[in-house]
């Protein structure tokens, strides 16, 4: 492996669904320990990009390199342990506990005769607690509210313990508290365990204030890719999203904040002064 | 959960509830089968049957032991455990808890291969092999109908459900085709029946499921266990998703096709022994050793209410399966309808 090249990356892909090109010549890099956040509009191939990465989608041409290797090339169990996917959807079994769910984060570690080692279970543990969800382990996981329930998620992809990690829109039909929890776990992990992350996220301003790394993509390409401070301008915004905006600086993080142009001013919508 | 760990490194884990639930039913199907051994025609004491089994026996005890009632005991335990373990599959695989080979058109499929013997004429071997070989060609035209990028569950249910229609249609008109007394032996066929039933149904089904229930259990089951949380999530865990839908597809229909061979399409017991499983062991996954047992004990008992229920008439052990899946299921359908799920 070359030094200095990243882990993960994709080079020249074509990613298309049956005969439906989503993108051709797409080319990204995920820089090394980054919390990366690829943005774009609808429809722009952002979570096609995101299964591509993570050996869900195999590309029509092109590779996507793992580790200087071609991730179709590798067994999945091989792959799921440098590399995780948190997808957009994933299904809960009737009846399954907190516990018992993120217990099957371990799946790619284990083997017929190595059900459950001591180390699965301390990184069982490890991971509830890193998630806040240790007090919750015996509890269903259908009857948990839909921040918990992904927090729970989370755990069982850190339990994983992959380096890499992805994230398919972590925070869709969460409330903003629990938007912003998410978010703040999803740093967390960057920071404290020195992970790489990938999320796909919708809301630029979150993606602005928690990336150390941005992707923006439109129609299959990537626009503009660097540190968010450099990428979020107000032209940027208006070619990508085609939305014209202003762009100040977040008071709480210093990072840019995105303020969509209003349709009239607020001073013509208050009441006429009697 | 339990967990064994041996100083090597080797670590098992296992529910005790499941464990218990499997002995259980062994222990159940064990007490029905010296019932059904015991009894009939010719009465014999367990002591007897004991004595015949360890070959101590007369003559003519040994005939019916050996010839007449263990045969038709071991062949409705297998097809019972092949039924069982192809329904838990099934349901797996499409994530429906009606995912089974009756409403998939699996059990039509291995019908009309017997019902084109049965009116062309020919041997029952000959009808075991159209069965077999009629059920795989079901399965075959299901996955080439399904496919795309992958077997996935809804399209699987859909063109399972086309598939049934048209093959029951195709064995209606194979009966009334067939002269009168084919068409009596053909629906007593059709219902499932382990009369008469000797060696020669329950080998081919032992080495069937001698191969294919180590493969399914220990080969697929854990990442069976995957599957239940999406595709993707399941090949993000390092699940070959495609190739083990594959496999478990091609294993089940394997199952049903050999027992439908060996005692025509027993119905529902595909469809109830998963749920069953599921309601005893109260725990999540696919439950496929449980089910297992859970059919086979099942069968043994239907189809020695089937021999014993009428004094004067014997009825054909799928009649029982049927009129107690049937209600079976009712039941199910108001249970799910009263917690909100349906």
């Amino acid at each position: 492996m070359q030094a200095g090249s990243p882990r993960l990356s994709g080079t020249d892909m074509t990613l298309a669904y049956d005969r439906r090109t989503i993108a051709e010549g797409l080319s990204v890099a995920v820089p090394d320990r980054s919390f990366t956040v690829v943005i774009g509009p609808n429809a722009c191939g952002k979570s096609t990009l995101l299964r591509a990465l993570s050996r869900m989608l195999k590309p029509a041409a092109g590779a996507v390199l793992l580790d200087g290797e071609d991730i179709h090339r590798r067994p999945a169990r091989q792959v799921a342990r440098t590399l995780g996917l948190l997808p957009q959807s994933s299904i809960a079994p009737d009846g399954i506990s907190v516990a018992e769910l993120v217990a099957r984060g371990r799946y790619p570690h284990q083997g017929l005769l190595r059900q459950w080692s001591r180390e699965d279970e301390r990184v069982v543990e490890e991971s509830m607690a890193a998630t806040g969800v240790a007090d919750l382990a015996d509890r269903a996981v259908d009857e948990l509210s839909g921040g918990q329930r992904q927090r729970v998620w989370i755990a069982m992809a850190l339990a994983q313990q992959t380096p890499l990690l992805l994230l398919d829109e972590p925070t869709t039909y969460l409330d903003i508290a629990h938007q912003i929890e998410i978010l703040d776990l999803c740093a967390r992990l960057h920071e404290e365990q020195g992970r790489t992350l990938v999320a796909v996220l919708h809301d630029l301003n979150h993606a602005a204030r928690y990336a150390t790394h941005l992707i923006a993509m439109r129609d299959g390409r990537v626009v503009a890719a660097g540190e968010p401070g450099q990428v979020v301008t107000a032209d940027l915004v208006a070619e990508v999203f085609g939305l014209p905006c202003r762009v100040i600086e977040d008071p709480e993080s210093g990072t840019p904040l995105v303020v969509p142009a209003a349709r009239r001013r607020a001073g013509r919508l208050a009441p006429e002064p009697a | 959960m339990t967990v064994l760990r041996t100083p090597g490194g080797l670590s098992l884990r296992f529910r005790p509830r499941a464990l218990l639930v499997g002995v259980a039913c062994a222990l159940l199907a064990a007490g029905l089968g010296v019932l059904a051994v015991a009894g009939g025609d010719y009465p014999m004491s367990p002591a007897d049957v004991l004595r015949t089994l360890t070959g101590g026996g007369t003559p003519a005890e040994t005939f019916i032991i050996h010839e007449l009632r263990l045969p038709r005991l071991v062949t409705a335990l297998l097809v019972g455990a092949a039924l069982g373990l192809a329904g838990a599959v099934f349901q797996a695989l499409v994530r429906n808890p009606l995912g089974s080979p009756d409403l998939l058109g699996f059990t039509q499929g291995a019908s009309t291969g017997a019902l084109v013997v049965v009116v062309l004429g020919g041997s029952s071997l000959a009808l075991s092999g159209a069965a077999v070989a009629s059920g795989l060609a079901t399965g075959l035209l299901v996955y080439a109908l399904t496919w795309r990028n992958g077997v996935h569950g809804y399209r699987l249910v859909l063109v399972g459900i086309g598939v049934t229609a048209i093959l029951t249609g195709v064995n209606g008109y194979l009966l009334t085709r067939a002269p009168l007394m084919d068409a009596a032996r053909a629906v007593l066929w059709l219902t499932g029946s382990l009369d008469g039933r000797g060696w020669s149904e329950a080998l081919p089904l032992l080495g069937v499921l001698g191969v294919l229930a180590p493969l399914v259990l220990l080969g697929c089951g854990p990442a069976l266990r995957m599957l239940e949380m999406g595709d993707d999530t399941a090949a993000a865990l390092g699940v070959p998703v495609r190739g083990l839908r594959l496999v478990l597809l091609g294993a089940a229909v394997l199952l049903v096709a050999f027992a439908a061979a060996a005692a025509g399409p027993v119905s529902f017991v595909a469809l109830t022994a998963p749920h069953l499983a599921r309601r005893l062991t109260r725990s999540p996954g696919p439950n496929l050793l449980p089910a297992m047992c859970v059919g086979a004990t099942l069968l043994v008992g239907a189809d020695l209410l089937a021999q014993r229920a009428f004094a004067e008439q014997q009825l054909p052990a799928g009649a029982v399966t049927g009129a107690i899946g049937g209600a079976y299921l009712v039941w199910l359908l108001a249970m799910e309808r009263r917690a909100g799920r349906l």
